[in-house]
This record gives structure tokens, C-alpha cells and sequence, in this order.
């Protein structure tokens, strides 16, 4: 019986755990190349979300017409979630341009760079809020739903295909991070910004890409969490995004594998506290541990501490 | 009792031996150099004394107390100073605050006088403005006093790190290759300066130098340290002359010292 | 501090609240008053660790709910019948004078909890101290959302009461009182705290801490002393905050009113006190103004706050003090600055 919730848990600390993973990777990637934390990350997580699921209802016929071919729902969210991933990487990429490379341009102090970033992410959900209301949104069902039962533990399909897609996801960025060109150029850059356009590496590009990865990650996490708990509103991004930030911390930021890890230790840190004590007393225990982690090993568990010379 | 005593430090950086077996002995009033190629463990030597590391082993002791392993403003409450290779000023403040700031030790009053304007903080205060005053007068810092340390010509900063250094009143002073950067007329000023401060304030100068000329010039003795140990130990013109000291720096030729 | 500047505020001080007694000062402007000097001292408290020591404290809020809920929580057992806590501990009248001690302990509260961030600021900084710093705000939120006792996620309130069993020993209004009060006293506290050579060593942290440490700043105590004064601010912010409601409930004290006084902060300059009393001013006003357009009032806010930032990320003021962007103001009152 034990052992039967214990798994459970387990399976449901991945799922919870991945979608911290993947929103926590646009984190880390990013940090890792400009050093700035992208507050307005989670926000990007939520965008995603609702581009898919504007993108669904569309395609699925409630706004105009149906579409002179029919698509099976399957087929509807594949292509939406290959659409939103595309546009909301575009929104990344756009915030990017717009308020980060300018001062980037100027040269000031990264701290300008972070409060723009917290002002981005204020601006979409408040942005959301003021143009499509408080109301939230349902996102309709794509993928039909298949429970399994394995010796008294519940398995959903879409608990797997997220934690699935997860686990690719890690070894498809580990792969373009350390054995393609851009990917070293990506590491390049996390140590020595300054020297690396001198070697020929058009750091702005790199960026962008990077930028593009993260952001269709977090869009990819958001349309699979609306899959999973189809009920949005403007600010499911906000808590969400700051713990997934907080998880890319304590697996040490601007490390990939930290980044899936921490997501995964704050899953399970989440799921178990919530299932052996009072809910309430879920946040409240997760961020103690954290804040006494943090407090012993600031960096993180694959963080690198950078050392000051005097 | 010597001023400083240093026995048998040894640092290590993780795997990498920084310093090997140091063993030194600074009497009040010297003025000891300390040289040696790039990477030689030099500035560690002085962020083991002022206490910026902990060492791996060894004894440090500042007139016969344990210095090692005390946090740095304690060491510096104790009368050890410093001056950093790459200049370390406090460029939102103004020369003159920068002067005042490192006399923090001698304040002696806290949160709630600063707050209440107690006379012993108004005491407090006068004198260590009254120091940074004599100070900016002596080093002719004057006409900077209301400047920012950023703005100020190269020489000028350095001249002002030593200033700061000496508004603690030390007993020992650490300088950490004062001349770097400088051009030969600033490096003339700079060798006069310590040679000044030294009798002015009657201090120890403890220096780390690459500039031949002021290491000959000023020191009465000198170390030579290569990969951490200890290679020659003398008067300038032995250490000149020193095989081992000319081979660390130049190989196998003879040097010529312009 | 300029014994000018502190006559013209306690004269502007007695013409609001006569004002307020006459009733030509109407109660909605007396609300919006509060509300600057409770946003004044929040700002100028923050700006202490944001600006002059330099560091990225992203939960002041946090801070301040712990002194609204303890000044709160005292005030309604001891000055007034309440279900939870019974019958008032001392007469109710007595609140006229315990009120600033509640106060203070509210304050006291806080700055203990700013121990939670002192201590790890002293082996971090930067990003990991700021998530330090959003961690310790959601745990005070969340504790108290599991304080059932004092009602919880529910709220608590009573403070209405207690600002009664005050006017009725003397009709005034009080809590406009003690807001004026309390900001005056907050901005000459910090004003002398980083105008004296003990205070500047905080400056020393921010601009090289290295530095600072080797020439004889115990840096770990400035820290302390920072984190803890401007948290114990930010408590009695939050207890006067508390009574200006007559109600309060933990989903006030997130990390959007962190953000909030973030921006007031960054708006008015990092290491002026000027520039965050002015900001404070300026923001309430004008989130006021705009309170029609509520939704878009957090679209436009951050808009212009990155807007700032790309043309003038020092804020409004910089590191510089109002006397310094105006001398002659600075030469009128530099007499009285001689003795220190």
C-alpha cells in the first residue's frame, strides 16, 4: 500500500518536476550566456500557453470557419504545439531586440538589465490581464486521455508523454551544447563575453539562438501544463516561473544538467512535503529547504563558484 | 620582538601549491621587497597576512600574536595595511570620504549614536576627518579632496591607496606593486615617496615589486620567491647577483640593469 | 540634519492633520497622504540595501507583513474585544500611548527576520542573495497563511477597533499622525545613518567589499546593521499599513508589492535619499490618479520603468541628494551642516 503511493508520488513528482525542468532550462541557458536572470521568463511559459491555446481553438474551427480538411485533434495539437513553440520563440526573441540589447548596446550595469526584465514580465501578465480579462481560459482537450494501471499506480498518458518529452528534450540541448559549434559558442560566451566576437563569433546570433531555444522550451512546457491542467489565467506564470528560476538555482545556474535536475528535486521536494504533511504547508516547507540549501551551497549542486582575484 | 614573524606557510589552492615553507622575519623600521616572476605566490603571501586567506599551515604572528586565519579588518585593527595591484577604490565616494572610511575600526560608535549625534560621535568623527584632512595635506592631495577617485590621473589614485593605507596608522605596510603602470617620472616620485613615508611615519614597508629600480632603490633586503618557495634571501646587490634569481627571471643570461 | 527642513516638515505636518480635523482636508486625501508616507519609508528602507549597499533584495514585503501582522495581532488583543483573543488585555484607551511601543515591536519583529537574509548575504551576493531574498518573502507569506489563529489565508482584521478605542480618548486622527510622524522619524534615521563616516562604510561594500573588508569595514556587521534597520522600517510600514486598512490578509504581501517598492526604488535613484522620497510621491500620486484605469496601471508603470531604464537607468536622482542637483538649496542650508 505504501509502496503503491510512493510510486504514484514518484510519477507524479516527475511530471510536476518537468515542467520546472524545461522552463528552468530557458533559465539557465540564458544566465549562462549574458549572466541575467530573464525574470520575464515565466511569463514567456504563460504566452506560450495561451498562443496554443489560441492556436487550438482556431484550428479546431470556434473562431472562423472549419477547415476545408479535417484534422484529427492529435494532428491539431501537434501542429499547434509546433506553431506556438515557433511564435512564442518569436516573442522571446522580440523582447530580446527590444529591451535587453540596447542596454546590452550601452554597456550598463547587468542590474538595469534584470529590472527590465522583471518589467517585461510585469507587462505580459498585466498586459494579459487588461486585454483578455481575469477571466481564464479552458484549454480544450487535444490528446485523448488513457489511464493505465500498473500495479495500483495510476498512469496517464499525458504524465508520459511529458515526462517523455522532457527527458529528450535534456538530451537534445545536452547534445546541441556540447557537440555543435553553436553550442561551444554558447559555452564560449558564458566564460569570456569580451573575447569571443574578437575570435569571429557573432555573439548577437548566438544569442538570439539562445534565446529561441529557451523560449520554445518554456512554450512547449506551457502547452503541455495546459494539457495537463488545461485551466489559464494570466498569472500561472508568475508562480510557476519563479520556482522553476528558483529550481535552475539550486541545480546551479547556467549548467544544463542543473537545470533538469533542480526542476526535478523541487518536483519531488513539492509532491512529497504536499503528500506527508498539510498542503498548506507545502511552499512553506519546499522554500525552507531551498533557503537552507542556498544558504550552505550557494551555487548550486553543479554550480561552479566564479573566484575573485584581488 | 620582531615585528613580524612568518613560519613554515604554506598555501595551497586545491591541488595547486601557491606558497611552499615561508619563513620570515620583519623587524620594526625595514623596509623588505619582495620579488619574483609572475605567478610566484607573491600577493597570496600578503592575502595570507592580512588575512584574506586562511593558510593551509603555518604561523603568522603580527608582535607576537596569531594573525593567521583572523578575519582581514580585525588584522587591519591590529596595524597591518595594504595597498592592492589592481587599485581598489571606492569610486562612488569622494577622495577625502575614501580616506575616512578606512579609519572604520577607530570609530568606535554605531547605529544608534551615528543616529543620535552624540558628542562622542561628533569627537569621533573630527578625528577621523582631521586625519584624512593632515593626510590629503601631506600627500598633496588637497585641491581632490571633493573629486572621485575615478577621475583622478593614474598616479594620483595610487598615491591616494597609499594615503588610505596610512590613515589606520599601521605598523606595517603591505604595498602590492606600487609602481605598476606608472611612467619613469611617476616612478621617481613614487621611489621618494616611500622612501619619506617610511621615515615620517616610522613605519615597516613590506613590498612587492616587478620595477628593478625601485626594489634596488629602497629596499634594505629582499626575498625572492619562484613558484612559491623561497629562492634567495639578501641585501640587493647579493640577490643582484644571485644565479638562481637571475635564472628564474631571465634564464641564462646576465641581466643589465639601466 | 537641517534644523530648517525638519521645521517645515513638522509645520506641514500640523497644517495636514488641523486640515484633516477641519475637514477642509477631506478623508480620501488624508488616505492618499498615507499612503505616501508609508510608501516613502518603504522606498527610502530599501534603498538602504538596493542603493547604498548595493545588493538585489527583491522581498521587502515580506518584512512588511511580519510588522503588520505583529503590530496588528498585539493591537487587537490588547485594545479591543475580539472573538479570537477575548476581551481587551489593557483598557482600550490606553492605545493612544502603546500604539508607537506595538509599533516598534512590529518593527523589532521585522528586523529579526532580516537576520534571514543578513546571514547568507555574508558568503552571497548578487542573484543568489536575491533569491534568497524572494524565498524568505514567499516563507513569511506562506507561515502566515498557516497561521490559522490569526485567521490565515483569510485575513485579519479588528485594527478599525482599535483605531476607534484611540479616538475615543482623543478625537484626532491618529493614524494620519503617526504616519507623519513615523516618516519624518524613518527618513532622519537614515539620513544620519549614511551621512556619518560609520554609515558610509556601506557605500565601501557596495563599490568594492574586498576593500572595504582589508581596510578595517567589519563588513558582516554593516550588513547586518543594513538588512535589520531597513527591514524594521519596512515592519512599521507595515503596521501602520495595517491600521490605514483596518484589515489585512497575506496575498497583500507578495512579490508584486515587492516589486512595487522595487520600482519606486529604481525610479527615484539607487543611493538617494531624496530620489526615493520624491519617487514615492510620485508613483502613489500617479498610480492615484490613474486608479480608473487600474488594470493597465501595472502596463504602463513597468513600460516606464524600462523605458528609464534605457534612457536614464541612474533614476531620477543617481547617487545624488536634492542639494546636489539644486546647490543653491544646498548652500542656503550648508551653515547648519558646519559642526559635523
Amino acid at each position: 500500500m505504501f509502496l503503491q503511493s510512493f510510486f504514484q508520488n514518484v510519477l507524479n513528482a516527475m511530471q510536476w518536476g518537468s515542467f520546472y525542468a524545461l522552463i528552468a532550462l530557458g533559465y539557465t541557458l540564458v544566465y549562462g550566456v549574458l549572466l541575467l536572470i530573464n525574470f520575464a521568463h515565466g511569463d514567456i511559459f504563460m504566452v506560450g500557453a495561451y498562443i496554443g491555446f489560441f492556436i487550438a481553438t482556431l484550428l479546431l474551427g470556434h473562431y472562423t470557419a472549419a477547415l476545408p480538411f479535417a484534422l484529427s485533434p492529435t494532428a491539431i495539437f501537434v501542429l499547434s504545439l509546433i506553431l506556438t513553440m515557433i511564435l512564442t520563440a518569436g516573442v522571446g526573441v522580440a523582447i530580446e531586440r527590444v529591451a535587453y540589447r540596447p542596454l546590452r548596446r550601452k554597456g550598463v550595469s547587468r542590474l538595469y538589465v534584470v529590472i527590465t526584465a522583471l518589467m517585461c514580465g510585469l507587462i505580459l501578465e498585466n498586459g494579459n490581464l487588461a486585454l483578455l480579462g481575469a477571466s481564464r481560459r479552458s484549454f480544450p482537450e487535444l490528446l485523448p486521455k488513457a489511464m493505465y494501471t500498473v500495479g495500483g499506480v495510476v498512469i496517464s498518458n499525458i504524465k508520459i508523454l511529458v515526462i517523455v518529452t522532457t527527458i529528450l528534450v535534456f538530451l537534445l540541448l545536452e547534445t546541441i551544447v556540447r557537440k555543435t559549434k553553436i553550442g561551444m559558442a554558447m559555452r564560449a560566451i558564458s566564460y569570456d563575453r569580451m573575447a569571443v566576437p574578437l575570435m569571429g563569433i557573432p555573439v548577437d546570433t548566438v544569442i538570439v539562438f539562445t534565446f529561441i531555444l529557451g523560449s520554445s522550451m518554456a512554450a512547449l512546457a506551457g502547452v503541455l501544463f495546459a494539457t495537463a491542467y488545461p485551466v489559464l489565467e494570466p498569472y500561472m506564470g508568475a508562480l510557476v516561473g519563479w520556482k522553476a528560476f528558483i529550481a535552475a538555482v539550486l541545480g546551479g545556474i547556467g549548467e544544463i544538467r542543473g537545470a533538469f535536475l533542480g526542476g526535478f528535486l523541487l518536483g519531488f521536494i513539492e509532491i512529497f512535503v504536499a503528500a506527508y504533511f498539510p498542503s498548506t504547508l507545502r511552499d512553506l516547507i519546499a522554500f525552507s529547504i531551498l533557503l537552507m540549501f542556498l544558504t550552505v551551497k550557494p551555487t548550486g549542486i553543479f554550480g561552479v563558484a566564479r573566484a575573485t582575484k584581488i | 620582538m620582531s615585528l613580524l614573524e612568518i613560519r613554515d606557510l604554506t598555501h595551497f589552492f586545491g591541488g595547486l601549491r601557491a606558497v611552499y615553507n615561508l619563513n620570515l622575519t620583519l623587524e620594526g623600521g625595514e623596509l623588505l621587497g619582495l620579488i619574483g616572476p609572475n605567478g610566484a605566490g607573491k600577493t597570496t603571501v600578503f592575502n595570507l597576512v592580512c588575512g584574506f586567506y586562511r593558510p593551509t599551515e603555518g604561523e603568522i604572528q603580527l608582535l607576537g600574536k596569531n594573525i593567521a586565519g583572523l578575519r582581514p579588518h580585525k588584522v587591519t585593527a591590529l596595524g597591518i595595511a595594504r595597498t592592492f595591484q589592481n587599485i581598489r577604490l571606492w569610486n562612488t565616494l569622494t577622495v577625502f570620504d575614501n580616506l575616512c572610511i578606512s579609519q572604520h575600526y577607530l570609530l568606535g560608535y554605531g547605529l544608534v549614536k551615528s543616529v543620535l549625534r552624540t558628542p562622542s560621535f561628533r569627537a569621533s568623527e573630527a578625528k577621523v576627518r582631521r586625519t584624512a584632512s593632515e593626510l590629503l595635506e601631506l600627500l598633496g592631495l588637497n585641491h581632490y579632496a571633493k573629486e572621485y577617485p575615478k577621475n583622478l590621473p593614474y598616479g594620483l589614485q595610487r598615491r591616494l591607496e597609499i594615503g588610505r593605507a596610512l590613515s589606520i596608522h599601521p605598523k606595517l605596510l603591505l604595498l602590492d606593486e606600487p609602481a605598476a603602470g606608472m611612467n619613469p617620472g611617476e616612478v621617481e616620485q613614487l621611489i621618494d615617496l616611500i622612501r619619506w613615508i617610511r621615515t615620517e611615519f616610522k613605519l615597516t614597508i613590506w613590498l612587492i615589486e616587478h620595477h628593478m629600480r625601485v626594489v634596488m632603490s629602497v629596499c634594505d633586503h629582499i626575498k625572492v620567491l619562484d613558484f612559491g618557495e623561497t629562492i634567495a634571501d639578501g641585501t640587493p646587490d647579493q640577490v643582484k647577483q644571485n644565479r638562481r634569481v637571475i635564472q628564474a627571471y631571465l634564464g641564462e643570461e646576465e641581466p643589465s640593469y639601466a | 540634519m537641517r534644523s530648517l527642513s525638519i521645521l517645515a516638515y513638522v509645520l506641514l505636518g500640523i497644517l495636514l492633520v488641523a486640515g484633516a480635523m477641519g475637514n477642509w482636508v477631506n478623508s480620501y486625501i488624508q488616505l492618499v497622504i498615507m499612503y505616501i508616507g508609508i510608501n516613502i519609508i518603504l522606498s527610502s528602507s530599501l534603498n538602504l540595501v538596493n542603493g547604498y549597499m548595493g545588493e538585489f533584495s527583491v522581498g521587502h514585503a515580506g518584512f512588511m507583513a511580519v510588522g503588520a501582522y505583529i503590530t496588528s495581532v498585539l493591537n487587537v488583543w490588547f485594545f479591543t474585544d475580539s472573538t479570537i483573543f477575548g476581551p481587551s488585555l489593557f483598557p482600550p484607551v490606553s492605545a493612544v500611548v502603546l500604539f508607537p511601543v506595538t509599533l516598534l515591536i512590529g518593527g523589532i519583529g521585522a528586523a529579526l527576520a532580516g537576520l534571514l537574509v543578513a546571514i547568507p548575504s555574508f558568503r552571497t551576493r548578487g542573484d543568489y542573495l536575491a533569491i534568497i531574498t524572494l524565498a524568505v518573502n514567499y516563507i513569511v507569506k506562506s507561515s502566515i497563511e498557516n497561521l490559522q489563529v490569526i485567521g490565515g489565508a483569510r485575513g485579519f482584521m479588528g485594527m478599525g477597533s482599535v483605531v476607534n478605542a484611540m479616538k475615543s480618548a482623543v478625537q484626532v486622527p491618529w493614524i494620519l499622525i503617526w504616519v507623519l510622524i513615523a516618516t519624518g522619524l524613518a527618513i532622519w534615521v537614515l539620513y544620519r545613518f549614511v551621512n556619518s563616516t560609520y554609515g558610509k562604510g556601506i557605500v565601501a561594500i557596495r563599490d568594492d567589499e574586498i576593500a572595504a573588508e582589508i581596510m578595517s569595514v567589519d563588513t558582516r556587521r554593516m550588513k547586518m546593521v543594513a538588512f535589520m534597520l531597513s527591514s524594521g522600517l519596512a515592519g512599521i510600514a507595515g503596521g501602520l499599513f495595517a491600521h490605514v486598512l483596518g484589515y489585512i490578509n497575506p496575498g497583500t504581501f507578495t512579490i508584486m508589492k515587492s516589486t512595487e517598492v522595487l520600482v519606486m526604488v529604481y525610479l527615484g535613484g539607487m543611493g538617494s535619499l531624496s530620489g526615493s522620497v520624491l519617487s514615492a510621491v510620485i508613483l502613489t500620486v500617479g498610480l492615484e490618479l490613474f486608479r480608473s484605469f487600474q488594470v493597465w496601471k501595472w502596463v504602463v508603470v513597468p513600460l516606464l520603468l524600462i523605458l528609464l531604464m534605457l534612457f536614464r537607468p541612474e533614476g531620477l536622482f543617481g547617487h545624488r541628494e536634492l542639494t546636489d542637483v539644486f546647490p543653491w538649496l544646498g548652500r542656503r542650508f550648508a551653515k547648519k551642516e558646519r559642526q559635523v
